[in-house]
């Protein structure tokens, strides 16, 4: 049996008044890819800022119920901020390089890691650029700015930041919407790699990079969870109307 | 909200229901020339089986071209993958319509008439039936009527079974007749063909609608 990654329990989130996800549960399978997908305002985002707790900073919205990764309550207080960060990564939809050198940039999360010792930091920057498949691009100006990056290299370098501290999950949030198809294909292509060794969460306004990327889907709406399944199925028999209307373009 | 790709999805389907059309029409008129021995619409079946044809090839690629430019997904997705499973079940019940034609032209009405050809009316009254009633399924989405187009294949194998026995019967004791018998059973086989395509038709309906398989009772 399939051993679950993480578990929602009851998750909803308010701002205000308004719910933007309304009493969510759902189990995560380690080492699946499961996309969420809905369109603007489903609540999908917001879900994908509740797994690493950054939406503790937004302080208007309320949040309850729980997470737990590996039975560890994300919210509890006594859950250390930064072993989250560190266990759970993210990819934002635009790419965020900071204005450094390419290998700076690789270094930047190992740096708020307590312990260095024993890591090979050059094993650790080859490994986790080809694993987003940009070390060829770059293995011979790993000293030039990140800036004078493609954009599409710029979210495979961010994708490989991301990596360096070798995280058990990868949250992911729109990844590719400024990315042309090949570079869409390169990020997905490392994504069914990395699943070998992490679990990933990609949000996605793109049904059809979900449909090709994912294990497993979740349909949101309007905050509430229409409908989970393995994505062959939700791609071709859905249960909920509302679901096929979505898949196939009706709305959204 | 309608979409232009609805626009794509009600042609393709007017072009399946056209193909359907043709082919009834072709069982009608060799099912007619065999009660009426009439040679001249045996020659208008070979000569609708060209249309079939072409539209045999234009809508696969139809299909092909919707799948590749819209992707689609979900009931789109199902309806498309069903027409292209129609579209060669129709062109097959078409080609028995011109195989029956031809026992007739070739074989059956160069030889003495024999009365035993209600063997074969009796048969392609349920085949005509069976493909109408699919077609009607597929047009409206008509899961219930879809469902009933198998129950009848069981009707229509009985009296298959039952020709092939008393046909062979009728060559072992009038010899005379035997090229006549033989071409019935070949006629019979037809019809018989034509039925299990119409419950394939009916079985792509049920899972265009609702996404269930229920081919071979899995």
């Amino acid at each position: 049996m399939d051993k679950n990654k993480i578990r929602i329990e009851n998750l909803t989130v308010k701002a205000d008044n308004t719910e933007i996800l309304k009493n969510i549960s759902l189990s995560i399978r380690q080492n699946e890819i499961l996309s969420a997908i809905g369109p603007a305002g489903s609540g999908k985002t917001t879900f994908l800022r509740c797994l690493n707790r950054l939406i503790d900073t937004e302080e208007e919205l309320s949040v309850q119920g729980s997470i737990k990764m590996d039975d560890k309550d994300i919210f509890s207080p006594q859950t250390d901020l930064s072993f989250i960060r560190r266990k759970i990564s993210m990819v934002f939809a635009v790419p965020t390089p900071l204005p450094m050198s390419i290998r700076d940039n690789l270094r930047l999360g190992l740096r708020f890691q307590k312990r260095l010792s024993g890591i090979n930091i050059n094993e650790r920057i080859e490994k986790s650029l080809r694993a987003a498949f940009l070390w060829d691009e770059v293995k011979n100006r790993l000293h030039e700015s990140a800036m004078k990056l493609s954009g599409g290299q710029q979210q495979r370098l961010c994708l490989a930041r991301s990596l360096m501290v070798k995280p058990e999950v990868l949250l992911l949030d729109e990844p590719c919407s400024g990315l042309d198809p090949i570079s869409t294909a390169e990020i997905e292509e490392a994504l069914k790699n990395l699943k070998k060794e992490m679990t990933i969460i990609l949000v996605t306004n793109n049904v059809k990079q979900a449909s090709r990327t994912s294990d497993r889907t979740v349909f949101f709406l309007m905050g509430d969870l229409i409908e989970m399944g393995e994505t062959g199925r939700i791609f071709t028999t859905p249960k909920d109307k509302r679901t096929s209307d979505y898949v196939s373009g009706r709305f959204g | 909200m309608e979409r232009h790709f609805d626009e794509d999805l009600k042609a393709l389907k007017e072009l399946v229901l056209r193909m359907g059309s043709l082919a009834e029409d072709m069982i009608q008129k060799a099912v007619k020339a065999l009660i009426e021995r009439n040679d001249a619409l045996t020659k208008e079946v070979f000569q609708l089986e060209d249309e079939v044809n072409h539209l045999h090839v234009e809508v696969d690629d139809q299909c092909l071209k919707l799948i590749a430019l819209h992707q689609p997904m979900a009931a789109d997705l199902r309806f498309i993958t069903a027409a292209m499973k129609i579209n060669s079940d129709l062109e097959r019940i078409a080609d028995h319509a011109v195989n029956a034609s031809q026992t007739c032209h070739y074989h059956l009405f160069k030889e003495t008439p024999v009365p035993q050809i209600s063997f074969v009316t009796k048969m392609a009254e349920i085949s005509q039936k069976m493909l109408k009633e699919s077609l009607d399924a597929f047009s409206k989405k008509d899961v219930n009527l879809a469902k009933s187009v198998p129950e009848q294949d069981e009707e229509e194998n009985r009296l298959k079974k039952q020709a092939l026995n008393d046909l062979i019967e009728l060559i072992q004791k009038d010899p005379s007749h035997a090229k006549q018998f033989v071409d019935l059973i070949l006629l019979s086989k037809n019809m018989e063909r034509i039925g299990d395509h119409a419950v394939n038709i009916a079985e792509d309906v049920i899972f265009m609608v609702m996404g269930k398989d229920i081919r071979h009772r899995f």
